[in-house]
């Protein structure tokens, strides 16, 4: 099966409100409205035709650019009504034959960006107090209704009619593919069994019917649907307008990321991208790539120089970069399968900042940036490629960035005799950017010794290696003289072994402690809707997803596993 | 042959009386739709004498049984076909295999879906029509309303049976919502569009049951042909009633243009003049047969569509007249259809599953070719030049490939500017409206016409034009 990602033009990622294809987003007072009117011919692969509001990666990635913008540019809005423009139409979910015609490895990143971008919407609400509600103006089924599932409040038009649904089941033989089924029954708590019946039931559920079975929180009768919702949002509103401080205006753009390319000539040579703060290599032909995350070179000395900069604050900028060098590597360089990170610059800059992250904690700009750092650090806990950290003389791995080495699956740190080589933690390590299963990476790091964890910040200082070592705080601390083979030896080691195999073991091993809705969702989609993409009952030649649109029924391998 | 109970509350010939259960469950919705019947059944009749025939078996002689009744004390009841015995499944994966006598498990949902979508159009047109009485042109004319119209709730009946004897309580449920949903209403609106679009004219209710109920006549063919036995006897009596609707609308229109023949030459075919005389001019009948047949081509569903290649896989839905094809599973066939691409029309090879609703609208296309002809005939028996034609079916559409694309009715693409600028000239206007509507008077007296359309020439089951078809 052709992958999608190598025949289509390389995907861009960038996206700006004023040149949305799929989704019109629209202020009134403290109430945004994002409204879906997918354009069915504007899917990245122009032969793709997007019915019925079913989307692709190009409208999902406008559906998470709307939400990060109304974090950032209009601190003012207090609630979100999701909707569609289309009439009797909500949303069809994910475009079936995009997904039929892709490979396995897109539609793993695809599937897990759609999650990342429903979770950054439930976010919204959590950390952010956007209070979110789901206007369901017709036929919401598959993706449709996971999209829903993820605002704090969904109403239905109850007019005998529109139904939220999950078909596939039933109809493509694989599994709603963005946490549905776990919030069914882990959000919404809806009950195992009628979940389950839900769940097999092509047509889905309408009316009445879906209140008591918990799938929506409210029907109206259509002819009063658009004034209930207004009703809705506006109680929505007050609420959050009471419960989470007033966030004054005005927003803080978010430009362009200005981003250098240079792609070598020879097929197995480098493509660098280099942003203000963060440059990737990727050696295609060695299947690695080199992240290096640079320090500030200065920091601002109070909240209003802060503001000053705005976006341009390294703390946003830098991890807006990083986001975009993830998204780089998930979709347009699939077989690169290890990422060495470096970090370069004044440790004190960072811890500097880490103060200021800490000391204004309470205003909501430099809180939303907080925020924007933990989902993007959360992002790289879920990308699929082993991730080592090189921590060499010249680094910077204190506090916030020392959160890169305990989001890697392994570290080595260069144990120079004689130029000094340094981490050191800070508070913000304490639990200011805690992992999917809601603890601190410390504290995940060190799950059965947590005295090391409480010791490890205690230390307000630089540690050496020998001192990080025995901290536990790195894997490995190489001499000068093993540095370059020890290093060589576990890039060519590791760039040996199955991919999919290290997909598996570090997708098990980085998620320790307890389980979260949030790592559920991810769990389950990486082990039961990965392998059920995989399966001939689904992506076989008769199989059920492949078969959808053509002529030809499903054929099923009955033997269950 | 099956024997028809007709003592019981329910007339029938399915042994009602020996299915305690289901006798329960019908006997208990039977109060709901009288209640329907009263609230959204014609109004302003509901006491009146009509000479109406009544269902009482399927034989030749049985189904056809003239008197006159109030309309609430009809009998409508539950006939099925003959069962055949040793039936395949005529079409699909499944082909020649036993006809399913129950509903398949992994099929129930959507057969239930597809007996929900066709029992809701049956009341849905009764809503549609439920104030046309009050013009109707002549007795006769109201008498044939009313006949369509008990027809139509008999197969909604036809449909609840199903829902109720296959389909449990899902069924039952499904069977109260076809009763709650209205015709045009914005909280609870008929499924299709088209039947929740008014039908406030006689002329438009003539082009319904021409073009609409003809719609019907083949989706209930392609029903026919459903591996599920009980939905299959079910549709093969229905389609003996759908054929006098059609008859009514055929014929209502064929009188409309003969009478405006006949003016023509007596005044000239200019539409105004056509009009001083209280008749519908030509162009004003073209342009409702405009609406109304693409409108009701829409009902056949997109182009290509993986619903129609599942169903027919799965043999829930075959072709009009499946036995007169030769290949009835249709894996490798392919069906060249006319497509836009790049602003241009183009062949493409469509798989023939996925091509079935345009199959099934192809037999539907010529069917209405035909009528169109017949309409020509008596254009020309009155020595008229003029004729009406059917547009291209790419024309107005808001379903499937075309939907959203300009066409002018020959099927040539056109500007959004072209079409705006001769959308009058295509499709009716407020002002043919309130024309139409200006002549919709009611004719009470035995034997009279309004002015707009010519008498019949026989009256029903063979009494006289003057008869007195409904009694106050």
């Amino acid at each position: 099966m052709a992958e999608t990602a190598a025949k289509l033009p390389e995907i861009r990622f960038g996206r700006r409100p004023e040149s949305y294809v799929h989704w019109k987003l629209e202020f009134q007072g403290d109430v945004a409205r994002l409204r879906m009117a997918v354009q069915e011919d504007r899917g990245l692969n122009p032969d793709t035709v997007l019915k019925l509001n079913s989307y692709d990666l190009g409208v999902d990635l406008e559906l998470a650019d709307a939400v990060q913008r109304i974090r950032f540019e209009h601190p003012e809005v207090r609630c979100l009504v999701v909707t569609s423009v289309t009439p009797r139409i909500f949303c069809a979910g994910a475009n079936i034959p995009m997904l039929a015609s892709s490979g396995h490895a897109f539609k793993v990143n695809f599937c897990k960006f759609t999650n990342e971008t429903r979770l950054y919407l439930e976010d919204l609400s959590a950390a952010s107090g956007v209070r979110t509600l789901c206007a369901v103006n017709g036929t919401a089924s598959g993706g449709g209704y996971e999209l829903a599932l993820a605002c704090d409040w969904i109403m239905l038009p109850e007019d005998g009619n529109t139904a939220v649904s999950f078909p596939e089941v039933p109809l493509l033989g694989v599994l709603p593919g963005t946490g549905g089924l776990t919030r069914l029954v882990d959000k919404r708590k809806v009950r195992r069994d009628l979940a389950d019946v839900f769940s097999s039931l092509a047509e889905g559920v309408k009316g009445r019917r879906a209140v008591e079975w918990r799938l929506v929180d409210e029907v109206v009768p259509s002819s009063q649907f658009q004034a209930a919702v207004e009703r809705r949002a506006r109680i929505l509103a007050d609420e959050s307008a009471q419960a989470t401080p007033l966030r004054a205006a005005p927003g803080v753009p978010l430009p362009d990321l200005a981003c250098e390319r240079d792609d070598a000539r020879d097929d197995g040579g480098a493509t660098t991208f280099r942003w203000a703060h963060v440059t990737m290599k990727v050696l295609r032909g060695e299947r690695r790539a080199e992240i290096e995350v640079r320090a500030p070179e200065s920091v601002p000395s109070s909240l209003d120089e802060i503001r000053a900069q705005a976006a341009g604050w390294w703390a946003l900028r830098c991890f807006r970069e990083l986001d975009e060098a993830l998204l780089q590597l998930r979709f347009n360089f699939l077989d690169v399968g290890l990422v060495l990170v470096r970090t370069k610059g004044e440790a004190a800059q960072v811890i500097a900042t880490d103060e200021l992250l800490q000391e204004h904690a309470g205003d909501w700009f430099v809180g939303e940036v907080r925020h924007q750092i933990r989902r993007v650090l959360k992002r790289l806990d879920v990308t699929a490629r082993s991730l080592f950290a090189v921590i060499e003389p010249g680094s910077c791995f204190a506090g916030t960035l020392f959160e890169l080495v305990l989001a890697s699956d392994r570290t080595y740190m260069l144990d120079h005799p004689d130029e000094a080589n340094h981490v050191q933690l800070s508070e913000m390590n304490g639990g200011a950017y805690p992992m999917a299963n809601g603890l601190s990476r410390l504290d995940t790091h060190f799950l059965g010794e947590p005295e090391k964890a409480r010791e490890a910040l205690s230390v307000n200082e630089p540690v050496d290696a020998a001192t990080a070592m025995k901290m536990g705080l790195v894997t490995f601390a190489p001499d000068d003289i093993d540095w370059e083979d020890e290093l060589r030896l576990a890039v060519e080691e590791r760039s040996s072994l199955s991919p999919d195999a290290l997909t598996g073991m570090e997708a098990n091993l980085r998620f320790a402690g307890p389980e979260t809705m949030e790592t559920k969702i991810f769990g389950r989609l990486s082990a039961w809707q990965n392998w059920i993409f995989q399966r001939p009952n689904a992506v076989g030649e008769r199989g059920a997803l492949t078969s959808y649109g053509k002529p030809q029924r499903p054929e099923f391998d009955w033997r269950r596993t | 042959m099956s024997v028809a109970d007709l003592s019981g509350r329910i007339p029938n010939n399915v042994n009602l009386k020996d299915d305690k259960r289901l006798l329960r469950a019908l006997e208990s919705w039977q109060p709901k739709y009288i209640d329907w019947w009263m609230e959204m059944g014609p109004d302003g009749f509901q006491a009146d004498q009509i000479y109406l025939r009544t269902a009482i078996s399927v034989d030749r002689d049985g189904w056809a049984q003239f008197g006159h009744v109030k309309m609430p004390e009809y009998r409508w009841g539950i006939f099925l076909a003959d069962r055949e015995d040793g039936r395949k499944i005529p079409c699909g994966d499944h082909y020649g295999k036993d006809a399913w006598q129950d509903v398949p498990g992994e099929h129930r949902n959507a057969l239930r879906r597809m007996i929900v979508t066709q029992g809701d159009t049956e009341p849905a047109s009764v809503e549609q029509q439920r104030r046309l009485g009050q013009t109707a042109p002549s007795l006769y004319d109201l008498r044939n309303l009313f006949q369509v119209n008990v027809e139509e709730g008999r197969h909604l009946w036809a449909m609840v049976y199903l829902l109720h004897s296959y389909f449990g309580r899902d069924g039952r449920e499904e069977a109260e919502d076809l009763l709650v949903r209205r015709s045009g209403n914005a909280d609870k609106p008929r499924i299709l569009t088209t039947f929740n679009d008014p039908c406030e004219d006689w002329l438009s209710f003539f082009m319904f049951t021409t073009f609409t109920d003809r719609d019907g006549k083949f989706q209930l063919h392609a029903l026919a042909e459903s591996g599920f036995d009980p939905l299959s006897r079910t549709c093969r009596f229905m389609l003996t009633e759908e054929s006098h609707h059609m008859f009514v609308g055929e014929t209502g229109i064929q009188r409309v243009v003969k009478r405006c023949a006949e003016v023509m030459n007596k005044v000239g075919p200019e539409p105004d003049r056509v009009r001083a005389e209280g008749a519908i001019d030509l162009p004003t009948i073209q342009k409702y047969l405009n609406m109304w047949y693409t409108s009701s081509l829409d009902l056949f569903g997109g182009e290509k569509s993986s619903n129609a290649a599942s169903y027919f896989a799965e043999g829930l839905k075959g072709r009009f007249m499946e036995s007169k094809y030769d290949d009835h599973v249709c894996v490798d066939g392919h069906y060249d259809m006319t497509v836009v691409q790049d602003d241009r029309l183009v062949q493409e090879q469509i798989p023939l599953r996925i091509a079935m609703n345009e199959i099934l609208r192809d037999g539907y296309v010529s069917d209405c070719e035909n009528t169109v002809e017949r309409w020509n005939k008596v254009l020309e028996r009155e020595g008229r030049e003029e004729r009406l034609y059917l547009p291209n079916r790419r024309f107005n559409r808001r379903v499937g490939e075309y939907a959203n694309i300009r066409f002018d009715p020959q099927g040539n693409l056109i500007s959004e500017h072209e079409w705006t600028s001769k959308r009058d000239q295509w499709l009716p206007t407020t002002a043919d409206f309130a024309y139409v509507k200006s002549l919709m008077h009611p004719v009470v007296e035995p034997g009279k016409i309004a002015s707009w359309i010519a008498p019949p020439q026989k009256g029903i089951n063979n009494q006289p034009f003057e008869f007195e078809y409904v009694r106050k």
